[in-house]
């Protein structure tokens, strides 16, 4: 083995800066260079994106428009597509099937248009934020943001979206001898708890979708079969009847039960509190607390990695 | 040019044996057969390659340091990973090895992928403005001065109209100008210059040049090697993902017209 030689034959440049031979990690600790893509503490990234809330409003917006703008109607169509599809489950429910499901038509076209709307809302939730990320790989990959402002912008999307079915629900319920009274202030808190609830379902689907975009092909089958265990089309109380408790329970917690039931008993007259589980609004609570919280903790964790698609 | 001398070597990007890949599902036979899926699927657990994930090693091992009132050149030819590069120093791309270290935060010059064409020009501006994280004061503020820029309202008030009826010049000419509206540290510009007509690219040419003087240090992307020479004063030569060569403009610039035969 030869004896290695200092013969200093590296060519230095005329100058040797004080900075030679200090590795990248030291240079850039010398001047102060951060990771570039490197993950914000949760306090810096709530902030982060809080300074982008303009641009998840505008966004949202954006969307929304662009959905029909290409139609004649335009934007008639908000109001026009719930306005239709609750004129389909008039028409198959209340006139061919004559369903009523152990309450009165009165009760139970509204019953069902509520549910099919609430159900919706959380539905299309998921469904978008599913494609949040992976769908908008070419903005993630382009510009600087809180990746999570675009779950958000998604799920604020869909608010605004059942903002215009909410006209129709009124309508509706309007309608069938259900008039506004006070108890209509209650959809306020049940929609705000809502969006908390479907805002941090988007985010956690929005990680999963990020990582394996099949999920997208995968979710229509799951999500159907919620809306089937969650009493879109019928009373959990009536069908289950002689079950036991437990089991009317179970189904009941169901946050897409909670939420449908709560706009339920704050929307329709025949419809009152002895449908609801007990507890009901501290279900809701925790729902849509625990949800948010843990789903924008989960997506979080995995802010600087959402650009590798 | 004469700001090259007051530099004070103050490295605002250093990049660490710096290694991106790419991730490419069910590219394996070309073919995409529902039985080559499903074994695919079958397979799991097994490496990447056996599940037919391919894997695409776009930058291969780049290190560098750019300074404070630089404009640094990247070429090389298509697919030599130069884009790649420059996303990776924004941070948008996560690194599969290395690391970059930058002083405050790199942007990309380009706003295309946040606009809609679905909406009016207008909306696209505002939304644009919001996307490269503008306050809305700032928008509101620049706006007309955007709108200005483009020319778009030159042949009639088109700037109400939706991105989708703008000629390809047209709309090009329009996400330049919002992009070009916002002021930044580390500046990178992926073939921007080539926009437009002869008169907006002109214009467009002396707003980098403003911009450069305004950000630390600017990053251009061409395979133009003219508005290299005009614009930068070192060069960053990629080849196959690898940094093949790295020097003042001219030295780098003849070797590589050597290698490109012209």
């Amino acid at each position: 083995m030869s004896e290695t030689t200092h013969d200093g034959g590296v060519a230095v440049t005329a100058a040797p800066s004080p900075d030679e031979g200090l590795t990248a990690a030291q240079l850039a600790a010398k001047y102060g260079l951060a990771v570039s893509g490197a993950r914000p503490s949760l306090v810096e990234y709530v902030r982060q994106l809080w300074g982008r809330r303009h641009f998840i409003l505008a966004f949202s917006q954006a969307k929304l428009t662009a959905q029909y703008s290409q139609a004649k109607l335009g934007q008639l169509w908000q109001v026009a597509t719930p306005l239709l599809n609750a004129g389909v489950y008039y028409f198959i429910f209340g006139v061919i099937l004559h369903a009523s499901r152990g309450m009165s038509k009165d009760v139970y076209i509204p019953f069902l248009v509520t549910g099919v709307f609430v159900f919706t809302f959380t539905q299309s939730s998921v469904m978008t934020g599913v494609r949040a990320i992976s769908g908008n790989l070419g903005l993630v990959r382009a510009l600087h943001f809180p990746r999570a402002a675009l779950p958000v912008s998604f799920s604020l999307q869909q608010l605004q979206q059942l903002l215009f079915s909410m006209i129709v629900l009124f309508v509706v319920a309007i309608g069938f001898g259900s008039y506004p009274s006070v108890s209509w202030l209650l959809i306020v808190p049940v929609l705000a708890l809502q969006f908390l609830f479907n805002t941090g379902l988007a985010l956690i689907v929005a990680r999963m979708g990020a990582k394996t975009p099949d999920l997208a092909q995968l979710m229509p089958f799951i999500l159907r079969t919620w809306m089937y265990t969650s009493g879109v089309m019928f009373s959990i109380n009536t069908m289950m009847e002689g079950r036991s408790e437990l089991a009317v329970r179970l189904l009941q917690v169901n946050p897409a039960a909670i939420f449908m039931d709560l706009m339920r008993f704050a929307l329709i007259d025949g419809y009152g509190a002895s449908n609801l589980p007990p507890h009901v609004w501290a279900i809701a609570l925790f729902w849509a607390v625990v949800v948010f919280a843990g789903g924008f903790v989960y997506f979080w964790k995995a802010e600087e990695r959402y650009g590798r698609g | 040019m004469a700001e090259q001398s007051t530099k004070d070597l103050r490295p605002t990007v250093i990049a660490d044996d710096l290694h991106i890949v790419y991730r490419v599902n069910g590219a394996k036979t070309g073919k995409g057969s529902a039985t080559a899926a499903l074994s695919r699927i079958l397979k799991r657990g097994s490496d990447d390659a056996a599940r037919g994930v391919r894997k695409v090693h776009a930058v291969r091992g780049v290190s560098f340091v750019a300074y404070r009132g630089e404009a640094i050149g990247l070429i090389g030819s298509n697919g030599s990973g130069k884009s790649t590069l420059l996303r990776a120093i924004a941070g948008l791309l996560p690194a599969e090895k290395g690391k970059v270290y930058t002083d405050g935060q790199p942007s990309l010059l380009g706003v295309n992928a946040a606009l809609m064409n679905d909406l009016t020009g207008e909306r696209n501006v505002i939304l644009g403005g919001l996307a490269m994280g503008m306050s809305r004061e700032q928008v509101k503020e620049r706006y007309q001065d955007i709108v200005d820029f483009s020319g778009i309202n030159e042949k009639g008030d088109f700037i109400t109209l939706p991105m989708r009826t703008y000629s390809s010049g047209m709309a090009a000419r329009l996400r330049f100008s919002i992009a070009a509206a916002k002021d930044h540290d580390v500046l990178m510009i992926d073939e921007a210059l080539a926009t437009g007509d002869r008169k907006f690219q002109k214009r467009s040419e002396e707003r980098i040049r403003e911009l450069r003087k305004e950000a630390g240090t600017v990053f251009l992307v061409s395979h133009n090697n003219k508005s290299i020479r005009d614009t930068c004063d070192r060069v960053l030569w990629l080849e196959r993902g690898e940094l093949r060569m790295d020097g003042p403009t001219e030295e780098v610039l003849k070797e590589y017209e050597k290698f490109t035969g012209k």
